[in-house]
């Protein structure tokens, strides 16, 4: 069986975990023998996964008739134009969605080249590409959702055309994956899709590829000696993480125990207002901000910290609390996410109860016990979630797609 | 000739309701949930009263009337008891009835169905003698026979509850603690041929108890008939079968339509059917039945989980912590003078409040899961020991000078001290 799998970018040069998520499986999938081809809309250095990897700006554009072909899609430059009066949303990002229509555009000849027996494709970004791919060779086709337009703007402002380019993969899709049963939810309630049609895979971690600190950061490891608690956040600064949470948290515990530091590592768009919301809420100076980390930095972080926050507040699945508990570190995560499906050996919060937060944050402060049960028993846990699992179950809905295709 | 002794455990421990860090210091009542979770000790209480304990005391009762030699033995907890009294007083009518006819025996145990035992010889002793008199003003008899908290057992519990009087106690017939002896004869302590013991039979147990309902089971459906021909099989093999297990077995853990009702109200007779057979309380088994040896039990033995040891209460730093915790609160506690201080602090030491921290199996979703009202044995770590930090700060408040002030301190009256506190001023 071949699979074409559409992504849109991979490690080293991914901004997020949708090429850490792809990259993950798509290795896990070639080492168990599967033909995997994995597309990319451009010809980059990535890290080898053992997949075949196909770039599709080395493959011919459709021109001409076929792109009218293509236009009984929405996505031709007049749908485009069309599209862009609709939406004026779309004037500020226009060069992201040239880049996904472009990717689009080239699809059909990828797939014609290939002959898949199935399309598998990842979040909005790919579902052009993916669809286009389907109509070239009729093979069936899977949407895979890592996140939604609701998850990324935490239910706030919603970009319609994404809505509406997602709405349409997940329909045309003969099966749709979420990476939880939190986000199957969203996509049955908020898509409309049904809810027969979709199977819950949720993500793995492979402990080889987390960056695991020996030792602590050595400030806050002389911090912490003076007998100071720390609490981290690990994330981009945006609405969807919800850091101010994390900051209304810290102010109710900062109450009752002074001598706690609240780390706040990540950038986003969301930092300046952070900054000023912790100095508004008087706690200035127990609150450290140090910006984006990454790897051993980011791991000698969690290292030193008593515990990780996730106050997100819709999280798709979340592998910040992953990488906590492989270096040691307990969690306490939204039960707005899809990890907690997975880790239940951390502390949960709804992420706008900052009384509970606070409350479970105090908790893990004052008694080590706590600490070290769930630091312990969470990370067995999430040494069992490894890809290989996650690409079984991919597998598995790939071969009942088949057999369908085939009884018919 | 076989005797079947039955002996049903009824327990509810006083659930912590969600108390919250903030709650520390201004929120005294630990136990007043009255929110519609399962941590509403009331709710519960009228829940598992109407759907168990009082139609089974009625089955019980019918069979009683009906076999003169039925005789049946329970426990019940003292913090159950109190609950009864104060939710469902027509539960304790109920189970008087049944003691009134003289053929129902009421055991021993620790009256807050506590782990006393590991840290605290002296609140062991205490909390028995308080459920034996807590008994004895219910019921107006007195216990002969001890069972420990969920049958815990070792050599040296046994010989705590010997010296206190007992003639012997109720345990697990768990295989590393019998070999390969058979649970159907009469044992005695280690060293001990006085104090004797009954072991539970817990295949015939749990098949009901636990596999009553199971579809999965080859054996299912059970019917009384059945259940008794397995016990009249046993005939020759032994002098007693002892049938240990939670009253809520009826109608709570086993639901009212899997049949369990049905099977309760003719299971006496249909093994009464088989002549050889008859009824024992425990009292009557231990003077009837010769011991057949001593029983060495140098490791805890209990009738939870798989493992039947301590480790569905003591297998995690968090249960470790908490019981430390809870312990060393003990002699402050009760120098305090303070009795409603020392009321929670018992109120604290019931085994539940452990259980629900087992994180054990708890992944898999499983008993540990089921019988606990938190969402995770993490939650319950939390509410107890904010709980235990409202105690200790209560405590805190009382003077704790040297012991002859705080003496004086306490001869003088509440009032005394209000008058005193107006004259400083």
């Amino acid at each position: 069986m071949r699979v074409l799998m559409y992504g849109w970018e991979f490690p080293p040069h991914n901004s997020g975990g949708l090429g850490i998520a792809c990259y993950g499986l798509a290795r896990a999938m070639a080492s168990s023998g599967a033909d995997v081809r994995f597309v990319l809309p451009r010809k980059y250095p990535v890290a080898a996964s053992g997949a075949h990897m196909v770039f599709a700006d080395e493959s011919e554009p459709l021109s001409g008739t076929e792109a009218e072909t293509f236009a009984s899609g929405y996505l031709t430059e007049d749908r485009l134009r069309f599209m862009r009066g609709k939406y004026p949303e779309l004037q500020y990002g226009a060069s992201l969605f040239d880049e996904v229509l472009r990717y689009a555009a080239r699809s059909h000849m990828v797939a014609l080249a290939h002959q898949p027996d199935v399309i598998h494709m990842h979040d909005w970004l790919c579902y052009p590409a993916g669809m286009a791919a389907k109509r070239a060779t009729g093979a069936p086709l899977v949407a895979h959702v890592h996140a939604t337009e609701f998850d990324r703007t935490g239910f706030g402002k919603v970009n319609q055309a994404i809505y509406d380019i997602e709405r349409r993969g997940m329909h045309e899709a003969d099966v749709v994956v979420t990476v939880s049963a939190y986000t199957k939810n969203i996509v049955v309630e908020h898509y409309g899709i049904d809810p027969k049609k979709v199977v819950v895979v949720h993500n793995g971690i492979d402990a080889d590829d987390v960056a695991v600190a020996s030792a602590a950061e050595a400030d806050m490891r002389r911090i912490k000696g003076l007998g100071w608690g720390i609490v981290l956040f690990v994330g981009r600064l945006t609405l969807q993480k919800g850091p101010d949470y994390f900051l209304e948290a810290a102010q109710k515990v900062l109450e009752h125990r002074p001598n706690t530091l609240f780390v706040v590592s990540g950038s986003g768009d969301m930092a300046e207002a952070i900054i000023q919301r912790a100095a508004y809420l008087g706690i200035g100076d127990r609150v450290l901000f140090t910006g984006f980390l990454r790897d051993k930095q980011l791991a000698r972080l969690y290292k030193v910290a008593d515990l990780v926050v996730m106050p997100s507040v819709s999280e798709p699945f979340g592998i910040v609390p992953l990488e906590a508990l492989l270096n040691g570190t307990p969690v306490l995560i939204s039960k707005q996410s899809g990890v907690a499906e997975v880790v239940r050996h951390a502390l949960t919060a709804d992420f706008w109860d900052t009384d509970d937060m606070a409350n479970k944050i105090t908790a893990i402060l004052d008694h080590p016990g706590l600490r070290e049960t769930l630091a312990s028993r969470g990370g067995m846990e999430v040494r069992s979630q490894v890809w290989k699992r996650v690409a079984d179950r991919c597998m598995m809905v790939y071969k009942s797609l088949v057999k369908i295709l085939v009884r018919i | 000739m076989s005797g079947v002794c039955l002996y049903f455990q009824v327990h509810q421990p006083r659930r912590i309701k969600r108390y919250r860090f903030f709650d520390i210091g201004s929120d005294h009542s630990y136990f007043n949930d009255e929110s519609e979770q399962d941590t509403n000790n009331a709710r519960i209480a009228r829940k598992v009263a109407d759907k168990s304990y009082l139609p089974a005391n009625e089955a019980i009762l019918a069979n009683l009337r009906e076999h003169p030699e039925f005789k049946v033995a329970f426990s019940l907890s003292g913090i159950a008891l109190e609950q009864f009294e104060e939710y469902t007083p027509e539960v304790i009518e109920s189970f008087k009835r049944l003691v009134d006819t003289g053929r129902v025996e009421i055991l021993a145990e620790t009256y807050y169905h506590s782990l006393a035992f590991l840290e605290s010889p002296a609140e062991f002793r205490e909390q028995v003698r308080m459920h034996a008199d807590k008994v004895h003003e219910l019921f107006g008899v007195k216990p002969y026979v001890f069972r420990n908290t969920e049958l815990i057992y070792r050599n040296d519990i046994g010989s705590m509850v010997a010296d206190m009087g007992y003639l012997g106690m109720l345990a697990e017939g768990a295989d590393h603690l019998l070999g390969w002896r058979k649970p159907t004869y009469v044992y005695h302590a280690e060293g001990d041929p006085s104090f004797k013991l009954l072991l539970k039979h817990y295949k015939l147990s749990d098949d009901i108890a636990f596999r009553f309902s199971n579809r999965d089971w080859e054996e299912w459906p059970l019917t009384a008939p059945k259940f008794a021909q397995w016990v009249h099989a046993h005939n020759g093999d032994g002098h007693v079968i002892n049938l240990f297990m939670d009253y809520e077995t009826f109608g709570e853990h086993q639901w009212e339509d899997t049949g369990i009702f049905d099977f309760l109200r003719s299971m006496p007779g249909e093994i009464l059917a088989h002549p050889d057979n008859t009824f024992v309380t425990p009292t009557e088994a231990l003077a009837q039945y010769p011991s057949v040896g001593a029983l060495d039990a140098p490791d805890y033995v209990s009738w939870a989980d798989v493992e039947r040891d301590l480790s569905a209460w003591r297998s995690n730093p968090i249960q470790h912590d908490a019981l430390r915790a809870l312990y060393a609160l003990e002699s402050d506690v009760k120098r305090s003078g303070d009795v409603a201080a020392l009321q929670d602090w018992r109120r604290l030491t019931t085994s539940d409040h452990f259980y629900y921290m087992c994180t054990k199996w708890w992944q898999d979703g499983d008993v540990h899961k089921y019988f606990s009202p938190y969402e995770s044995p993490y939650e319950a770590f939390i509410a107890y020991m904010n709980v235990l930090n409202d105690l200790r700060a209560r405590l805190e408040v009382a003077p704790a000078a040297s012991t002859h002030k705080r003496s004086v301190w306490e001869a003088l009256s509440h009032k005394a001290r209000g008058v005193l506190h107006a004259i400083k001023s």
